[in-house]
């Protein structure tokens, strides 16, 4: 049970202070999930990160089930899904008329941009650990190729995510095992 | 808000979701456009205006925009059934195949060639986090300038990880100031 009452609070404290959208959330989710309750490892993490990214529809629901799912089964994935879609989707349907009155209100914009620098900096902390674990598991030589192939395939040639992530896979896959 | 009359059939607004689901790579803002061309385009649920006052609502609420939008403009045009169904047809078949996917990985990790697989991976979502990171600081510089932006993201790294304060009051702190402190004139904005 309690672990039940764990994934709903790692998943719904993200989402009710996550403004800016879907992958706003995912640094945040990483501090519940990796740093808070160690349910993953950062390796475990950028897997499902690398998946997450390559499929289509909203990332945060993606990730919500897979790890409510190999936490606590399908039981853990509803509760994961319920805690990051119905709080907000109920705030909506229920407050429309007050927000559509402050739906320019410059209070509201204030909110998504003050915590811009704040998401910003537990991005680039994100970045850096998992620098770390490309180091600690593939090694320098691997991490430095991959980063910058898939940096000049993702930045200069635009490629599309799940592309990158197969031609990932292929590399582990023959090189890393 | 009384509730709206049912405009949609239940099937429609299935087959309209499922789609913007499956097509919608990139995440939450990215499907945006998707959810237009069904909503306003094709099937004519809602107006325009309709759909870009529900966005801006959507914006001002936290959370994922593309599990909001389909929920309240499902409710909308078919009521509560419409909303779960919405919802469920956005998000249910790519947490199936995330699952499944993931699921059959990890009961795979010991054979040596799908280790390195998982290994491969960790430098690209470095890289996507990279770019992330560079795309929230650029907006967060122009809306705030840098160096009140290095002075909060420093201020919280030395709160979360000097001290271990959760995030969540670093930022609950940080968003009822902007609520509640009074607007003053614009700077320069």
């Amino acid at each position: 049970m309690l672990v039940y009452w764990e994934l709903f609070l790692a998943f719904f404290i993200p989402n009710m202070i996550g403004y800016g959208g879907g992958p706003a959330i995912i640094p945040l989710i990483e501090a519940e999930v990796v740093g808070r309750y160690g349910w993953m490892n950062a390796q475990e993490f950028a897997e499902t990160l690398a998946l997450g990214n390559a499929l289509p529809s909203p990332i945060a629901t993606k990730m919500a089930g897979y790890v409510g799912y190999d936490v606590a089964g399908i039981g853990g994935a509803l509760v994961a899904i319920f805690a990051t879609v119905v709080p907000s989707l109920l705030l909506m349907l229920g407050a429309l008329g007050l927000l559509y009155r402050h739906r320019d209100s410059p209070r509201v914009k204030r909110m998504s941009q003050w915590v811009r620098p704040v998401i910003a900096m537990m991005m680039a902390w994100l970045t850096w650990s998992f620098f770390n674990e490309g180091l600690d598991s593939a090694g320098l030589m691997h991490t430095v190729i991959i980063g910058a192939a898939a940096a000049i395939a993702l930045l200069r040639f635009r490629t599309h995510p799940a592309f990158v992530v197969l031609a990932a896979l292929v590399y582990g896959g023959l090189f890393l095992s | 808000m009384t509730p709206p009359p049912t405009k949609a059939p239940l099937g429609a607004l299935l087959w309209a979701f499922t789609r913007i689901g499956l097509l919608g790579f990139g995440g939450g803002p990215a499907m945006i456009p998707l959810v237009q061309q069904e909503v306003v385009k094709r099937h004519a649920w809602l107006s325009d205006e309709e759909f870009a006052d529900i966005l801006a609502i959507g914006n001002t609420l936290p959370g994922p925009i593309a599990t909001k939008m389909p929920g309240y403009i499902g409710y909308r045009v078919a009521g509560a059934a419409g909303c779960a169904v919405a919802v469920v047809a956005v998000i249910l078949p790519m947490v199936v195949a995330m699952i499944a996917l993931l699921a059959l990985f990890s009961s795979y990790r010991h054979v040596g060639w799908i280790y390195g697989m998982g290994q491969a991976v960790v430098p690209v979502v470095m890289v996507m986090m990279g770019q992330l990171t560079m795309d929230f600081w650029n907006k967060s510089r122009l809306a705030l300038g840098w160096a009140l932006s290095l002075a909060v993201a420093l201020a919280a790294a030395a709160l979360i990880y000097l001290l271990g304060v959760h995030p969540g009051w670093v930022i609950g702190t940080i968003l009822a100031a902007a609520l509640l402190r009074p607007t003053p004139k614009r700077r320069g904005a």
